[in-house]
């Protein structure tokens, strides 16, 4: 058929729930891709950060004149040279450049632009810094005692923030409570690994406007703070996001070699690159927060829960970003995973000379379902109860508004239960496990579960969660769709691309996305929360109708019909009732175009979803919807060596709906095997502040030969106020492994492990009856 | 000041000079003094795999190796892989990422390609456990690596006699 021959039918055919392949899939495969690393401009100089290599000292001198006199070397800065440097971070108690003292062994003390970064380095090793060392707060436990060495002089307590959060009485709870159980739990260090390293460009225009070539996932935050940082007019800076080398969170706040390289781009008049190398992405990048928590839950002996008491302390590390608001999160599914008639939450995030903890993928919830998903067997068991049977009578169903003042619209959580156990067939292997532990040879087999709960539907946190979206179609019917979602590896832009295909009926090819310079892109609050699908979902979705309004407007006119009987299918005007062909779309939109009273189609869309900010109680429905999801891990753990095989995992999500399977299942099995590596191999190993193994060979990643058999079902609750029903997903499926690894330990050995990660050496330990006994009491 | 040192190759199939400093890794020359950046840097030291080309056949970490010692060889980054006579199956696999979602930020996408193409040419007939075993040097963080493994299964079978 030529393009030109009119068809008489079209077909009804949906894009939603296929599997559509990602967008930048092939210029990737090719290596085409242009990541931050790969570009360069014209002038462009090399930047280096000299870090102080103390965990915590005083600094008595900086000596940068052999530096400043090396050829090729056209800006040094220091504390001293820019006296305009102000505390960056979430509660600004962070100096990207250190003048008088340094609280950690990342802690920036110079940076150099130079011709290439062989000459930076070599600048940076003639700075000569003078020291003397002051004492050491290493441990959180440590930070409270008395005579502890004080961090921050405007926290003399050492606290960096705290959260008092509580529903109902948990002493009523308590006092009818059977069983109750309390128990500490400590959660480790882990950080990102993206595979890119971090990395910024920086130029000032000849106006003096300031471009950044940036990764960051929150570019029209990072646009704000920058204006204001510099005392520049906002519409002065621009943020371009090249392709990202991964996000997972890492990238949500502002650090100290962005705002530096921007300093030495100043100094030097010239473009400037920084690139991390890893060990410095290691040193210097965000962790996820080591967590100590005491969990006190109680339960009836007919199953019902009766109250849960958490204190957490948190390892803030030396400045405060994110990770000390983790508690939102980890709150939530204290609160509210299961019906919990009293809940009583207190955290501390303290200060260290620790590497600083920020956002990363779960936020908090790894930790809080860790500790939540252990007792939750403990206490089916100290009752004799199955722990899936357990789980049904306490879990959520839709139309519930929790203690936290969480309303659940949709909720697919008992059939995530239910469908999980059943595809793994988990209560037979469970029973067949225990039955086995004492006999048979040293590999003993386990089988766990473990359930979570998040946000689906954005959280307002920001005083706008909302994201815009300008849509363009040109004479040819191809879309332009602009939106201020970025694309950070997830495939945002397929998703977006197929949600606005499905409204005017075109093919995934007649899309292209812009979503990666401020200067043309609407605002949107950042990649975060697992909240792009739906909020800049339903923000494409809201322009494309509108531009389907005007077309079928326009289409109805030149018919002389009603617009109602009018659809758009397959690049055609077509009869709803029968799918007849009636105009070709491009030829239509031309005509708009060249008419007298000549039209674009462009419409604009900002949506923000229907969720409030909590209150200062931390209440409130924060998201529009919320995600479900149930886990099961099974492994085998060989008692000789301590080495724990996780063979299968049984992944049951709500997601409200499928849109592209192909993306969604990537999401799952990726979050899956990141939280394998948290379960199992990854742990960040400081000791007295000092960061012992800074790299691959040392920190273990998951590899290809590692990975369990993945089995992942999707549960679709049809979410109302979803894009064409979906919910977030993108942090979920790293949450529960941890938990039911812990739980299939347990299954297997009867031993059960409180401390993450589950190294072949800690098993071992653990097995043996010498696991390390836990000190700290919450008051 | 280093010392400089003129070397002849072939890369991608074309012969060419180039003057490069003794210390230099051919993964710096490849993207510094030659500009192909498809070659990534992820660690440096050999355990990411991101920077793997194929030098006479064989695939390696063009971070471990001197820029020097391309001297003489045919070295094929990804901006050349498919350019040969194994060109049928290069592509299979740039189709097979594609089909499959092999691929999600993309980083060290190009470093497995390599690698695939490489286990492929050795192995073609390698089940998914030797697939598992051929890739482990490559890390990636955002797949989980599921859909790597399908996507080399798939060509491999699908090459297959």
């Amino acid at each position: 058929m030529s393009v030109s021959e009119k068809p008489r039918f079209i077909a009804q055919e949906s894009l939603i729930g296929t599997r559509v392949t990602k967008m930048d899939a092939p210029e990737k495969i090719e290596g085409k891709t242009r990541y931050i690393h790969d570009i360069s401009l014209p002038g462009q100089l090399h930047a280096k950060i000299l870090r102080s290599g103390r965990v915590h000292a005083r600094i008595l001198s900086i000596d940068t004149r052999a530096a400043r006199a090396l050829p090729g070397v056209h800006a040094v800065i220091t504390a001293a040279d820019v006296p305009d440097q102000r505390p960056i971070g979430v509660v600004r108690d962070h100096l990207p450049l250190k003048g008088d003292r340094v609280r950690s062994l990342r802690d920036e003390i110079a940076a150099v632009a130079a011709d290439t970064e062989e000459i930076a380095a070599q600048a940076l090793s003639l700075i000569e810094v003078e020291y003397e060392d002051l004492p050491l707060l290493a441990n959180p436990e440590d930070s409270q005692k008395p005579g502890a060495p004080v961090l921050h002089d405007d926290h003399p307590d050492n606290v960096a923030m705290r959260f008092e959060y509580s529903h109902g009485d948990v002493r009523a709870g308590e006092a009818e409570s059977d069983v109750v159980l309390e128990d500490t739990f400590k959660l480790h260090y882990v950080t990102h690994c993206c595979m890119g390293v971090s990395g910024i460009i920086v130029e000032f225009d000849a106006s003096g406007s300031l471009l950044m070539y940036s990764n960051t996932q929150v570019p029209f935050l990072h646009k704000r703070e920058f204006a204001d940082y510099l005392g520049m007019d906002p519409s002065r800076v621009r943020i371009i996001q090249p392709p990202i080398g991964g996000g997972f969170g890492s990238k949500l706040d502002i650090y100290p070699f962005e705002v530096i390289c921007v300093f030495l781009a100043r100094a030097a008049k010239r473009p400037v690159k920084l690139l991390f190398t890893r060990e410095e992405e290691f040193l210097a990048s965000p962790t996820r927060q080591p967590v100590l928590l005491t969990l006190r839950s109680g339960c009836k002996k007919d199953g019902t829960l009766t109250f849960r008491q958490v204190h957490t302390l948190h390892d803030n590390g030396a400045y405060t970003s994110w990770g000390a608001t983790t508690p939102f999160v980890m709150m939530q599914t204290f609160s509210s995973l299961y019906r919990v008639p009293h809940c009583d939450y207190h955290t501390v995030a303290v200060y260290t000379n620790n590497p600083y903890a920020g956002s990363f993928r779960g936020y908090g919830n790894l930790q809080a379902t860790f500790a939540i998903e252990q007792h939750m067997d403990m206490m089916a068991e100290a009752i004799g109860m199955e722990p899936l049977e357990f789980r049904l009578k306490n879990a959520q169903d839709a139309g519930e508004v929790t203690g936290q003042g969480m309303s659940f619209k949709s909720c697919g959580f008992k059939e995530c239960l239910t469908t999980a156990a059943a595809r793994s067939d988990y209560s037979r292997k469970r029973r067949e496990n225990l039955e086995q532990r004492q006999s048979g040879g040293p590999v003993k087999r386990g089988i766990g579960m473990a359930s979570m709960l998040h946000v689906g539907g954005g959280a307002k946190i920001y005083p706008s969660d909302g994201c815009g979206t300008i849509l363009k179609l040109d004479d040819f019917a191809h879309v332009t769709l602009i939106t201020g979602a970025s694309e950070i590896g997830q495939g945002s832009e397929t998703v977006l691309s197929q949600l606005v295909c499905e409204e005017l009926g075109l093919p995934m090819s007649a899309v292209t996305v812009v979503n990666n310079d401020t200067a043309i892109t609407p605002w949107d609050v950042g990649v975060h929360a697992s909240r792009t699908t739906f909020i800049a979902g339903n923000s494409a979705i809201g322009a494309a109708k509108k531009a389907k309004v005007k077309i079928l407007a326009a289409a109805a006119k030149k018919l002389e019909c009603a617009e109602a009987d009018l659809d758009l299918r397959g690049g055609w005007v077509i009869r709803a009732a029968s799918g007849e062909a009636l105009l070709d779309l491009p030829r239509l939109l031309r005509s708009l175009h060249f008419s007298d009273k000549a039209e674009l189609v462009m419409t604009t869309f900002y949506y923000e979803p229907p969720s409030v900010h909590q209150d200062k109680a931390f209440k409130g429905d924060v998201s529009a919807a919320y995600a479900w999801a149930t886990q099961v891990v099974e492994v085998e753990v060989d008692t000789e060596t301590g080495i724990v095989r996780m063979n299968r995992v049984t992944a049951a999500h709500d997601v409200g709906r499928v849109l592209n399977r192909l993306g969604i299942e990537g999401q799952i099995e990726g979050g899956v095997v990141m939280g394998q590596g948290y379960a199992l191999t990854e742990n960040l190993l400081v000791e007295m502040g000092v960061m012992k193994n800074p790299n691959f060979r040392d920190y273990k990643l998951v590899t290809a030969p590692e990975i369990p058999e993945m089995d992942i079902s999707f549960i679709e609750s049809m979410d109302g106020e979803g894009p064409q029903g979906a919910k977030g997903v993108g942090e979920a499926p790293a949450i529960c492994v941890a938990a039911a690894t812990a739980n299939a330990i347990y299954n297997a050995t009867g031993v059960r492990m409180f401390d993450l990660p589950f190294t072949p050496e800690r098993v071992y330990r653990a097995l043996a009856g010498k696991s390390e006994k836990l000190c700290w009491k919450p008051e | 000041m280093s010392l400089m040192h003129d070397i002849d190759f072939t890369l991608n199939g074309v012969r060419r000079r180039a003057t490069v400093r003794v210390d230099m890794s051919a993964l710096d020359m490849l993207r510094e003094t030659i500009g192909l950046t498809g070659t990534k840097y992820g660690c440096g030291e050999g355990e990411c795999g991101a920077c793997t080309i194929q030098v006479d056949g064989v695939s390696l970490n063009s971070c471990l190796m001197f820029a020097v010692d391309c001297h003489g060889r045919q070295v094929v980054t990804i901006e050349g892989l498919g350019a040969d006579e194994a060109s049928t199956r290069a592509s299979a696999l740039r189709d097979a990422f594609v089909e499959h979602g092999a691929v999600q930020c993309g980083f060290c996408t190009p470093g497995m390609m390599m690698q695939a193409s490489h286990l492929l040419d050795r192995h073609p007939h390698a089940d998914a456990e030797s697939i598992k075993r051929g890739i482990e040097g490559n890390l990636c963080r955002c797949t989980g690596y599921k859909k790597i493994v399908d996507a080399i299964v798939a060509v491999g079978e699908g090459i297959a006699p």
